[in-house]
């Protein structure tokens, strides 16, 4: 089974998200900021990092390369989407804990 | 046109190298290739790029490094040559923030990668340090080897000091990340 007890970075969790349809790298990054209302911009660097992660752990997979291109496109693998599940758990957990105790914001969604 | 500088940068002060790169570019002087030292400019509009460097594990030319350069030129950036495994990238300021790094975790990971390289340069150092201090007090007394000695030993010196300058950066990120990602 997956150690995933931890909870995942915000750039992990939102690149699985938009990785629920085929994506390349520059997809990703613009799914997310649009995902995040335009604030959260994943770098290059810490996005390539995370990709080389999450194929290694099969939560996500590289699609077959059409030819004449050179972009690579990933998509979210099953694992994949039983990490990202398991983490919606936990962040409602997050949730419900933070508005039971301070109330009033819960009212507002 | 074309305009060449040669100019000296420590390895722990890349964000200075990076910044002054910027700067150039802010007045429209655009970096287009580096070599040892040296940096070759066009003239471009004012602020056109943005520029970063990093240093990678391996050799641009490794097979990991370059599948890295080509994710990175994907996203819109242009690789405009290597020093060593320092690479050198640049995007048009029109198309957003250009950052190689957008969390804690890799911007200390980068800075790892920089102490590994000044712990092996000091490693490398210490022999020719010891060897010749050794050579001038216990064999020859030749003052070549005095003088060698002291220079290894101020190389040393040099590097740690460097080393101190990034393992302090490198505490900064560690804190913040601590309370935020």
């Amino acid at each position: 089974m997956e150690q995933t007890s931890g909870a995942l970075t915000e750039a992990v969790y939102y690149i699985l998200l938009s990785l629920t349809q085929p994506l390349h790298g520059y997809g990703i990054m613009q799914k997310v900021e649009q995902l995040s209302g335009g604030r959260v911009k994943l770098a290059a660097g810490t996005l390539y990092g995370a990709i080389s992660a999450m194929l290694e752990k099969g939560w996500i997979r590289q699609l077959p390369e059409e030819r004449g291109s050179r972009k690579k496109e990933y998509e979210i693998t099953d694992v994949g989407r039983d990490v990202l599940h398991r983490e919606l758990l936990r962040l409602e957990e997050l949730l419900r804990n933070g508005r039971e105790i301070l109330g009033g914001i819960s009212n507002e969604t | 046109m074309r305009h060449k500088i040669h100019k000296w940068f420590w390895v722990w002060d890349f964000d200075k190298e990076e910044k002054w790169l910027n700067e150039m570019a802010a007045k429209g002087m655009s970096l287009v290739s580096v070599g040892w030292c040296t940096y070759w400019f066009e003239d471009t509009d004012a602020g056109a790029y943005q520029y970063r460097l990093e240093l990678l594990e391996k050799s641009p030319e490794h097979p990991e490094s370059r599948k890295y350069i080509s994710f990175v030129e994907e996203t819109g950036a242009e690789y405009l040559g290597s020093v060593i495994n320092w690479v050198y990238f640049r995007r048009p300021t029109n198309s957003g923030e250009f950052e190689l790094h957008s969390d804690h975790a890799t911007r200390i990971k980068h800075l790892n990668r920089i102490l590994r390289l000044l712990l092996v340069l000091m490693l490398c150092n210490l022999y020719p340090a010891i060897y010749n201090g050794w050579l001038y007090f216990g064999v020859s007394h030749f003052t070549l080897n005095l003088v060698c000695a002291c220079i290894s030993l101020a190389v040393e010196l040099l590097v740690a000091a460097g080393l101190l300058i990034v393992l302090r950066k490198r505490r900064k990120l560690e804190r913040e990340g601590k309370l935020f990602e």
